[in-house]
This record gives structure tokens, C-alpha cells and sequence, in this order.
């Protein structure tokens, strides 16, 4: 285990160096001169030659790169164009909505796709198996700010069901403001006991969570019923069965355990696309994180702020991987041979 | 993603899609390429054509799925769309599925530290979602069609480069791949002949469960304003420039979505259905 631990380590750290690398020849892909880009088009040969020498773009490449790690590294990510702000700043307050927001998604994701994918599995070959798998496959077909725009206008413009935007009810700053432990408002507010604040913010979670939690659901609905249909071919089946056990206590007893492992992984690998899919949800609910962010950054071309939610979840990307892997080292011993 | 270990070859496997999904995914595809190749022919108005006296009518017998806030047709530039979206879908899986297989039956071939190397960089790549490193590339190019290729394309080679990689490494140790080196066949001929044919067939069930990703990729950038720009027929751009008429002109909104949702479920369903046929036992993932 100690080996193992250590390559993984050392494997997830050279990704992140990849990363960080990748991230910065993105940033400097920017066609023409990036000092007449910030100093404007009318700039005197004298300012330009005052914005290089300030941002470092006379100096080779791979100085730049160092410099660049460098300041990630004691906390500077940057400063927004747009808002004026240190983007790490920035990511600081809008991560934690997003992570309400993919969270929420995927607990309704696993709640929803397990059940529905042993049923799908207990009725192999039959309605209930055919319908499950339409559902998902049209679920990981949906285009996701069509699903936003649609539920938005069906279930809050028209039926007023749900608020139409936003976290939770303004107004209520004001009358029970929050006090931030988490930065997690759903958290934040359970923790301290403001009531208000938490009913709001959950009816204006339901919405985007739930078109947060179809892709994943559909996903994972397909990947239980896909291992449990193996694992009931099993001979460890052959034997509950000869013994008279049920097939649905088969399936959810004996086969569910060992095909939750490759759900573990699926998760974490969805985890990061959820968020990125989330940017578009959190676009159409007027949501306050990464991607609310991310999409105003694109309107101002905010090249640093974009740069920033990029690295901060592909690093996200990374360590979910990591932790997963780990897990299944601790759980499975054959994954560390991997 | 693991592979199967022993996947026949397409055209053998190719009689044994009897699965309804398949079929209907199939069809569903013709169908839409059919639409899509020939809309010049079947559109009832050009895509363009703009109309203020014609604005925002709901659908009728002249206008099947009415008309936008500039009166052009929205039947005629949801079949137009349909050029723009394919042809997005197969110039990206082919730049990306020749760039990732031959990369990667070059790693699983040589193995050793050209497969880490050419391994850990696909790691990177692997690290930003698609639509995310495709985000960050549309902010710095201009955005248009073909930076929605290119930054697509970027972020979807590693996946094929992994997934050869591993097909490539198993064939390299077949008795015949040794039997070859033996005789003295140089390595690339080897790689030509022997590793490349045997290693498509999972390949080509990935471009087909791939290219509803695409799709619906390009359709979020041209969403976000990233790809596509007026006056293109785009589905995504379509669905950007309707939905704040959803409300009182819900048709502008609900066909470009409903285009972009068919095609990706068709090219799912087909791509799902294949992997049955060339596995059995692997039944989806």
C-alpha cells in the first residue's frame, strides 16, 4: 500500500504540473501582442515597453512559466479584468454555490440511478428494463441549458411551482442574515439554524439540481444495471440462487455491493463534468458560482478569471480522481496493482 | 476505460446488430443526414432570409415550426443546423480519433517510456472536461465554427490515444506481431499492417458513442457565444437567441433543443447498440 500510495502521488502531481502548464500556454495563446492588448491600441512604444517590463513579457518563455507557478503558488491567481478583483478571491465565494449545486445533482443522481438500475436489471429484456433504458439514454441526450430553459419556463414562469432564479430570496439578507461557516449557503444555514434562509435556498435548488442530476443519473443507471446483469451471471449467483434465495434479494444483496465500486469511480469522473455542465445551469438560474462566473469572465474576455476556474477544476478533476483511487486501493487490493 | 480484450471485427459482428436500439439509432441517423445533406433542396425558405412582417408566427401550414424574432423560418434553419452540427461532429472525431490512434498504437506498441510519456501528457489532457479546456480555448481564439473544432478536437484525441493504448499493447504481444518481428519487419510496418487494423474496431464504437458528445458540446459553445456567430444556422446559437421569448413563444426555443436532443440520442443509441453486437458480455458501460 505504501508503494502504491506513493506512485499515485507522484502520477496525480505530474498531471497537476501538466495542468498548470497547459493552463499557461492557453493564457498566452492570445493572438497578438498581450501588452497592446492591456495598454490599448493608441499606447506609445515607451508604455508598451513599461507593460512588458511590469508583467514579465520581455523575458523568455519559460521564465514567464516560472513566474507564473510561482505566483499560484503563494496565492496569486491573478487579477479579474472584469471585476477588479484577485480571481482567487473570486473563486473563493463562487465555488462553495457550485458545490451545493453539483452536490445536490448527485445525490439525486445516485438516489435516482441505483434503484432505477436494479430494476432495470431485475427485469431484463422486459418493459421495465426497455423504458429504464430509454429514459437514461434520452437523459445523456438532453442539451442542458435547453433542459434549464425548459423546466425554468414550465415549472417557474408558468406554473410558479418554483422561484425562476437566484440562490435564495434576497429580501432575507436583510431580516435573517446568514452567518458564513462553509460559504455553503444550504450548510451554512442548517448549521446556524436560520430556518428562512434554508427553505428558501432548497426551493430554489430544486430546479437546476435536478437538471444537474440528469445527465448523472442516466449515466449511472445504465452502469449498475450494465455490472449487475454480470454479476448475476456469476457463479456466487448460481449458487444464492441454488440455495433459494430470491432474485431480487440477489441482486440487491449479494450483486450490488461488488458493482458499486465501478459507480465509485464514475462518480468522480462525472463529478467534473457536472460542474462544467453545471456552468450552464448556473448561466440560466442566475446561479452565484464557477460557471455564473466563467460565463460573465467569457463576456468580458477575461482571460485570468477563465484561466482560473479552468485550473481550479481540472485540479478539482484530479484529486476527486485521486481520492477515488485511493478508496479503491483501501477497499479492492487488486486496483492497486493497477 | 477498460477494453475488451477480445473484440471481433466490425464487419464480422456487424450481421449480429439485431438490437431494436441499434436499428432505430441507425435510422434515426440516415434520417437526419438525409434532412441535414439535402436541406438546400427541402427547406421551404433560405435560412436567412429575413422577414420583419413575418416575425414570431407560430407554427402553421406556411411555417411548420414558425418563425424568429428577425421572421426567418425556424424548419428551414433547424435542417440547416443540422449541416453545421454534423459537419462540427465528423471533422472533430476525425481530426481526433487519426490524431489519438496513432498516438496511442505508437505508446501501447513501443511501450516503455515513449507509452509514459505519450500516457502521462494524455493524463493532462484527461484533467479538463471537454466542454471546460474548450471553454478556455473559444476565450482566446476568436469564436466561430472552426474554433469549436479545435478546441473540441483538442480535448477528445486523449480518450482514443487511451483507449488504443491499451488495444495496441495486447496485440503487440500476439504471436503473429511476434512472429512478424522475427522475420524482420521494420516496427512501422508492423504497426500498419498488424497493430492499427486490429485495434479500430473499439475505436469506431467510440466515435459512434462519442459524436453525441460532440454535438451536444458544440451546441453549449455556441450557446455560451463561443462558437457559431449570426448569422449561422446553429442549433445551440438558435436556442441562445430564442429563450428569453420562451415564455410567450415557446417554439423558437423547443426545435433547435429538440434537433440537438434527437441527434445525440440517435448517435447514443447506435453506439450503444454496437457495443452489444461486438461484445455481449460488456452490456453497457
Amino acid at each position: 500500500m505504501p508503494r502504491y500510495l506513493i506512485r499515485r502521488l507522484g502520477q496525480a502531481l505530474l498531471v497537476m504540473a501538466g495542468v498548470v502548464a497547459l493552463t499557461f500556454v492557453i493564457t498566452r495563446m492570445v493572438p497578438g501582442d498581450p501588452a497592446v492588448a492591456y495598454a490599448g491600441p493608441k499606447a506609445t512604444p515607451e508604455q508598451l515597453a513599461e507593460v512588458r517590463e511590469r508583467f514579465g513579457l520581455d523575458e523568455p518563455l519559460w521564465v514567464q512559466l516560472g513566474a507564473y507557478v510561482t505566483d499560484l503558488l503563494s496565492g496569486d491567481w491573478q487579477t479579474s479584468l472584469h471585476t477588479r478583483r484577485p480571481v482567487l478571491e473570486d473563486l473563493y465565494h463562487a465555488f462553495p454555490a457550485s458545490l451545493e449545486l453539483v452536490g445536490a445533482g448527485l445525490v439525486i443522481a445516485v438516489v435516482t440511478g441505483i434503484p432505477v438500475g436494479v430494476l432495470a436489471a431485475r427485469f431484463k429484456g422486459r418493459l421495465p428494463d426497455f423504458s429504464v433504458r430509454l429514459t437514461s439514454m434520452l437523459a445523456v441526450s438532453l442539451p442542458v441549458f435547453w433542459l434549464a430553459l425548459a423546466l425554468q419556463t414550465v415549472f417557474a414562469s408558468h406554473l410558479g411551482w418554483f422561484p425562476v432564479a437566484g440562490e435564495y430570496d434576497s429580501a432575507l439578507d436583510t431580516t435573517s442574515p446568514l452567518t458564513l461557516w462553509t460559504n455553503i449557503t444550504l450548510v451554512d444555514a442548517l448549521i446556524t439554524g436560520n430556518w428562512p434562509i434554508f427553505t428558501s435556498t432548497l426551493s430554489h435548488l430544486v430546479l437546476p439540481a435536478l437538471v444537474v442530476a440528469a445527465y448523472p443519473a442516466g449515466v449511472i443507471a445504465q452502469m449498475v444495471r450494465a455490472t449487475l446483469i454480470e454479476e448475476a451471471s456469476q457463479d456466487h449467483a448460481r449458487m444464492e440462487r441454488a440455495l433459494g434465495f430470491r432474485e431480487t434479494t440477489i441482486l440487491t444483496r449479494f450483486a450490488l455491493r461488488p458493482a458499486l465500486n465501478p459507480v465509485l469511480s464514475l462518480i468522480a469522473l462525472v463529478f467534473a463534468y457536472a460542474i462544467v455542465n453545471g456552468f450552464l445551469v448556473e448561466a440560466v438560474f442566475n446561479w452565484p458560482g464557477l460557471g455564473r462566473y466563467a460565463v460573465n469572465a467569457i463576456s468580458h474576455s477575461d482571460t485570468p478569471a477563465v484561466a482560473g476556474v479552468t485550473l481550479l477544476v481540472a485540479l478539482v478533476y484530479v484529486l476527486a480522481n485521486l481520492v477515488v483511487d485511493l478508496l479503491q486501493g483501501v477497499v479492492d487490493p487488486r486496483a492497486r496493482a493497477r | 476505460m477498460s477494453t475488451p480484450a477480445e473484440a471481433a471485427p466490425l464487419r464480422r459482428t456487424l450481421p449480429r446488430v439485431t438490437d431494436r436500439f441499434a436499428l432505430a439509432g441507425a435510422v434515426l441517423i440516415a434520417l437526419i443526414a438525409l434532412a441535414a445533406l439535402l436541406a438546400p433542396w427541402i427547406a421551404p425558405y433560405p435560412p436567412d432570409e429575413v422577414n420583419p412582417f413575418d416575425s414570431l408566427r407560430a407554427p402553421d401550414g406556411a411555417h411548420w415550426f414558425g418563425t424568429d424574432a428577425a421572421g426567418r423560418d425556424v424548419f428551414s434553419r433547424v435542417l440547416y443546423g443540422g449541416r453545421t452540427s454534423l459537419f462540427i461532429a465528423v471533422t472533430v472525431l476525425a481530426v481526433s480519433a487519426t490524431a489519438g490512434v496513432l498516438l496511442g498504437v505508437v505508446a501501447g506498441y513501443a511501450g516503455g517510456w515513449v507509452r509514459d510519456v505519450i500516457m502521462r501528457v494524455t493524463d493532462v489532457f484527461l484533467a479538463f472536461p471537454a466542454l471546460l479546456l474548450s471553454v478556455a480555448l473559444a476565450v482566446v481564439l476568436r469564436p466561430s465554427v472552426t474554433t469549436v473544432i479545435v478546441a473540441i478536437a483538442v480535448t477528445w484525441w486523449p480518450w482514443y490515444a487511451r483507449l488504443s493504448a491499451s488495444m495496441a499493447a495486447s496485440i503487440a504481444t500476439r504471436p503473429y506481431v511476434d512472429a512478424a518481428r522475427c522475420l524482420g519487419v521494420p516496427a512501422h510496418m508492423i504497426i500498419l499492417r498488424h497493430v492499427l487494423p486490429n485495434s479500430l474496431t473499439p475505436v469506431l464504437v467510440q466515435v459512434s458513442l462519442d459524436a453525441g458528445g460532440v454535438i451536444l458540446t458544440a451546441a453549449a459553445l455556441s450557446y455560451l457565444g463561443l462558437g457559431a456567430q449570426e448569422p449561422t444556422a446553429e442549433w445551440g446559437l438558435m436556442v441562445e437567441q430564442g429563450q428569453t421569448l420562451f415564455t410567450t413563444n415557446w417554439w423558437v426555443v423547443t426545435f433547435p433543443g429538440l434537433a440537438i436532443l434527437l441527434t445525440a440520442f440517435a448517435f447514443n443509441v447506435l453506439g450503444e447498440g454496437l457495443r452489444n453486437a461486438l461484445d455481449p458480455r460488456r452490456i453497457v458501460t
